[in-house]
C-alpha cells in the first residue's frame, strides 16, 4: 500500500522528513473495517503509516498505536473481546503501560478493545435505542492535554461521524466519579445523547495520557470533500496532536 | 461426552436493551404475564474423558477471564451436565 490517493484529488502535507520520521502503527483484526482510512489519515498528516496484523508478535519500532474500528471477530462473545487475547495486543498492552508510554488511540471497535483489555476502564454495551446509528456528530474536546487530543482547544466543539450500534459507554458510579474527578473524560456527546452512555461520555483517556479511546469517528473527517457535511476536517488534529506529543512540541 | 455449562448474565444494575424490547414484544403474542426479561448468555464446554476438578477449575477461570466482562457480567452458574 504505497498509494495514497484512493478517492479525488487528496491534498497530502507536504513531505516534512521530521513528521516522516514518525511511525504511527494501525492494526488489523479479521473484521477490521477503518484500517485503511486510518491508514489514509495518518498520511494525510504527514506521519509514516506502518500496517500492523493482530497475529505479529512485534510493534515493528512504531512510536504510537491505532486500533481502528470494525467489526473484529464479528463482534462475537462481546464486541472486542476474543481480539483483545491477539499476540500483538499483549505487546500493545505492555507498551502502553511501560514508562515509554506509547500512545494508544482506540477508535470505536478498537475503544471497545482497550477496555477488554482492561487498558481503559468500563465497557460498551447495546445502543439505548437498539438501532445502528450513523450521524455526524458534535464532540466536545473536554481534555486536551492527552497525546491525541493537544493539537485542540479544551472546550473546543468538533464534528467527527458516529457510527455503531454497540456504543453506549457504561461504568459504575464510583469509577465515572473518577473519571470525571481526574478529568479523564475527553470527549463528550452535544446536540444530545445519541446513544445513552453514561454522563454523555464519548471518549475517555488514561491517568497518564496516552492511551485515548472514543466511539466517533476521527478518522472518517479528514479531508475537505469527504468528511461531516462534505467539507468538515476536524478528525485532523487527533493524527497531528500525536505527531505533537512524538516530535516533543507539546 | 460430558458438557460444562456456563451461564452469563448482565449485572443486574445495567439496564439490558435487548430484554427491554423483548418484554415489550411479549404482549403483541398474548404473553402478558412477564412484567420484565433479562437476556444472558450459556456457554456449553465439551470434554473429552471425565471432568476432573482441575477442569472444572480451567473453566470458572475461562469463565471469569474471558466468557464473561466483570465490568458488566456476572458468572451465574457453571455445572457439570452428563449426556
Amino acid at each position: 500500500m504505497s498509494e495514497t490517493p484512493l478517492i479525488g484529488g487528496a491534498t497530502l502535507a507536504p513531505v516534512d522528513s521530521r513528521l516522516a520520521g514518525a511511525r504511527i502503527g494501525v492494526v488489523t483484526f479479521p473484521g477490521t473495517l477503518d484500517d485503511r482510512d486510518a491508514v489514509r489519515a495518518v498520511r494525510l498528516s504527514g506521519a509514516t503509516a506502518v500496517e500492523l496484523w493482530h497475529a505479529d508478535t512485534e510493534l515493528a519500532d512504531v512510536d504510537a498505536v491505532i486500533i481502528p474500528g470494525g467489526f473484529s471477530y464479528g463482534d462475537y462473545l462481546r464486541a472486542g473481546a476474543i481480539s483483545r487475547f491477539a499476540p500483538l495486543m499483549t505487546k500493545i498492552v505492555d507498551a502502553a503501560n511501560s514508562d515509554a508510554k506509547l500512545p494508544v488511540l482506540g477508535i470505536c471497535n478498537g475503544f471497545q478493545i482497550l477496555t477488554e483489555a482492561h487498558l481503559l476502564p468500563g465497557s460498551m454495551i447495546k445502543n439505548d435505542h437498539l438501532k445502528f446509528l450513523c450521524r455526524d456528530q458534535v464532540l466536545r474536546v473536554e481534555n486536551n492535554t492527552t497525546a491525541w487530543t493537544n493539537a485542540y482547544a479544551a472546550g473546543e466543539d468538533i464534528t467527527i461521524v458516529l457510527k455503531n450500534q454497540d456504543g453506549q459507554y457504561i461504568a459504575d458510579e464510583k469509577t465515572l466519579d473518577a473519571l470525571e474527578a481526574e478529568g479523564l473524560v475527553a470527549f463528550r456527546y452535544m446536540g444530545g445523547n445519541p446513544n445513552g452512555s453514561r454522563r454523555d461520555i464519548a471518549g475517555i483517556s488514561n491517568a497518564a495520557g496516552n492511551v485515548v479511546g472514543l466511539m466517533p469517528h476521527p478518522e472518517h473527517a479528514v479531508e475537505a470533500g469527504y468528511g461531516p457535511g462534505h467539507t468538515g476536517t476536524d478528525g485532523l488534529g487527533f493524527f497531528n496532536s500525536v505527531l505533537n506529543t512524538l516530535l516533543g512540541d507539546k | 461426552m460430558p458438557r460444562i455449562v456456563v451461564d452469563v448474565m448482565l449485572k443486574p444494575e445495567i439496564l439490558d436493551p435487548q430484554g427491554k424490547a423483548i418484554v415489550g414484544a411479549l404482549p403483541r403474542l398474548g404473553f402478558t404475564a412477564f412484567s420484565a426479561v433479562r437476556q444472558g448468555k450459556r456457554f456449553e464446554l465439551t470434554v473429552d474423558g471425565e471432568v476432573t476438578e482441575e477442569i472444572l477449575a480451567q473453566a470458572r477461570e475461562a469463565a471469569e477471564t474471558m466468557l464473561s466482562n466483570p465490568v458488566i457480567e456476572d458468572v451465574v452458574n457453571v455445572e457439570v451436565v452428563a449426556d
